[in-house]
């Protein structure tokens, strides 16, 4: 045992290339799938952002298209409807992260409280359901039941009296439409980890604690709660980095121009303006610039989260 | 013990019940849209209906499945989440059994794979691209773009992690080769990581839409989810270059609702199945070490 044989498989790090070839080919091989489709439809794409610096004509592809420097990122600042698109992402997707933060974190501590295993399971089957359903599905399920004078209107009428509300073509209505329907079709999804946590805290904390004449409230407040800490960390400064992603496809699938003065986000109006318009620069650039803060915010977001909770993506 | 103060017996009641309330509304839209389906067209557009049919008939169903638009779109999204799984899975477990491992180069590809999860070319690059692959209004479209996801990668890497390395050793001293093990002894041993990120792909599939809309220029090439769209949310069957009466039909509520009702099918078919699996997968991905 005086000397340390090369390891015979995998794990001996900084072999030279042509050993390392030889013991560890077959991993590059199954790599190779996913990095052909990686290289083509990720990467891909991202040499087309060159557009965003021309005036991009279909007809002419990117080498024949003028070049026009930064135009289309200054156009972006002066169009209302795009300085409103992003007015509106950022207000929808900060409330959406903060109350999908907090409502998991509070559900996962309600249930963890109940004790039925039973009645537990049978609940969070059913509240995780809704995240698999499409936004098509829920937009048409919310369309019908949203209407002039469809259910809700019908039972606000019914208990309060009030007049009907039109939920998704009024710009006063829509944004609280949008986030209470995004919560109620992902808090479910989003309690997962949090309930993971509780269910792994040591149960001596909560019987020291009793021992200690703690109350059940006082139990949740200095055993739960701040075992749930790292893990709550981690949830919101990550989610840093999507304060520039309000959701396309359920805002697309809820909205209309009645509403665009509140509810048109980055992507929809991209959608708008490039597809349906034809200004393919223009678009683009509105795409990069959202890529681009998203991107830095991310790193932030990771860089925070690595120092505070010693998170790592891999 | 706190079970039997009063405080906290008040407290466990009203949360028993308003769990039990909000377990209800995740399932009361779908109880909805079932009742308004078996509901006969008085009834439904007469608001009669809420959780359970009024004047039950089976007649929507029967228009819907006679309507070979949305049969034929159904055919293409059955097509295209097989397809598209059976290349997302090949695509995601190849790598991530490779990453799971420690080579040279390893994290230079990890960060080639995970930097897609930051940063996208958007959608018109990516629209481009595409089309100018030849893809526009095949199957291909809907299937190739998607196929690698990082998120998933992750996800399956950490399960073929948490094999034990001794298992993989005594198999290589046997004499088998990286495959063998791969097939043999990984696959197997993660099957709820598998079927997590089975369920997610297919789910994405199934559900996806605008895909659909964006690389078919034809209608009757639509997958149902973006079928479901045009007809439910943009209710414009016009655009959809039907017939008079064919568009009169389609804007049924009750023919709309039997139609999301069999689309959310398969979902609700197999959840309840791989939802014990996918709560450990997420634990595992979001959590790790």
């Amino acid at each position: 045992m005086n000397r340390v044989k090369p390891e015979k498989i995998h794990g001996t790090r900084k072999k030279p290339w042509k050993k390392e070839l030889r013991h560890n080919w077959p991993l590059y091989v199954l790599c190779l799938p996913a990095l052909i489709f990686v290289l083509i439809f990720a990467y891909g794409p991202m040499a087309g952002l060159v557009m965003a610096f021309q005036n991009y004509k279909p007809w002419q592809g990117i080498t024949g298209s003028e070049w026009i420097g930064l135009d289309n990122f200054a156009r972006i600042f002066q169009y209302e409807e795009s300085t409103q698109a992003i007015m509106n992402t950022l207000i929808i997707a900060v409330i959406k992260i903060v109350v999908g933060i907090i409502v998991p974190i509070i559900m996962a501590i309600l249930l963890s409280e109940i004790r039925n295993v039973g009645l537990k399971k049978s609940i969070q089957t059913l509240v995780y359901l809704p995240h698999f359903l499409s936004w098509v599905t829920v937009a048409g399920i919310m369309i019908d039941i949203l209407g002039l004078d469809g259910g809700i209107n019908h039972f606000l009428f019914s208990v309060f009296g009030t007049k009907p509300v039109f939920f998704l073509g009024d710009p006063a209505y829509f944004r609280p439409t949008v986030i209470i329907s995004d919560l109620w079709k992902n808090f479910g999804f989003g309690m997962i980890v949090y309930l993971a946590t509780i269910t792994g805290i040591d149960p001596s904390y909560y019987e020291a604690a009793e021992i200690d004449g703690a109350t059940r409230r006082q139990q949740i407040r200095h055993v739960t709660l701040p075992s749930m800490l790292p893990m709550i960390i981690v949830i919101s400064t990550l989610s840093l980095g999507s304060v520039l992603d309000a959701g396309f496809d359920q805002i697309f699938n809820l909205y209309n121009p009645l509403v665009y003065s509140t509810g048109d986000i980055i992507d929809t109006y991209v959608y708008r303006s490039s597809l349906l318009n034809g200004q393919y620069g223009f678009g683009t650039a509105v795409g990069l610039f959202k890529s681009g803060i998203s991107f830095i915010l991310i790193v932030i977001s990771y860089r925070i989260a690595y120092k505070l909770a010693n998170y790592k993506i891999f | 013990m706190y079970h039997k103060s009063k405080g906290y017996k008040l407290f466990s009641i009203f949360n028993h019940i308003l769990l039990i309330l909000v377990a209800l509304t995740c399932l009361l839209p779908l109880l909805h849209l079932f009742a308004q389906s078996f509901s006969s067209k008085a009834a439904v557009n007469g608001n009669l209906v809420s959780f359970w049919p009024v004047e039950f008939t089976a007649d929507a169903y029967e228009k819907t499945f006679k309507n070979s638009n949305f049969t034929g779109s159904m055919l293409i999204s059955i097509v295209r989440t097989v397809l598209g799984t059976l290349i997302g899975m090949f695509v995601i477990t190849t790598a991530g059994y490779a990453l799971s491992k420690d080579f040279r180069g390893r994290n230079a590809l990890m960060w080639i794979f995970v930097f897609t999860m930051l940063f996208s070319g958007g959608l018109i690059p990516s629209y481009i691209l595409v089309t100018s692959l030849g893809m526009k209004d095949t199957i291909w479209a809907l299937v190739l773009p998607g196929a690698f996801g990082a998120y998933n990668l992750i996800l399956i890497m950490n399960f073929f992690k948490t094999i034990p390395k001794a298992l993989e050793e005594a198999a290589f001293i046997d004499g088998a080769s990286f495959f063998g093990i791969f097939v043999k002894i990984f696959l197997p041993l993660s099957l709820p990581g598998l079927a997590t990120v089975g369920l997610f792909i297919m789910v994405g599939h199934w559900n996806s839409w605008f895909d659909g809309i964006l690389y078919m220029s034809n209608t009757t090439n639509y997958p149902l989810a973006s079928f479901l769209q045009t007809v439910v949310v943009q209710s414009s069957a016009q655009s959809m270059a039907l017939s008079q009466s064919e568009a009169a039909a389609l804007s049924e509520q009750s023919i709309k609702a039997a139609q999301i009702f069999i689309s959310t099918l398969p979902i609700i078919l197999v959840y309840p199945f791989l939802q014990r699996y996918f709560v450990k997968g997420i634990v595992l991905g979001a959590v790790k070490e």
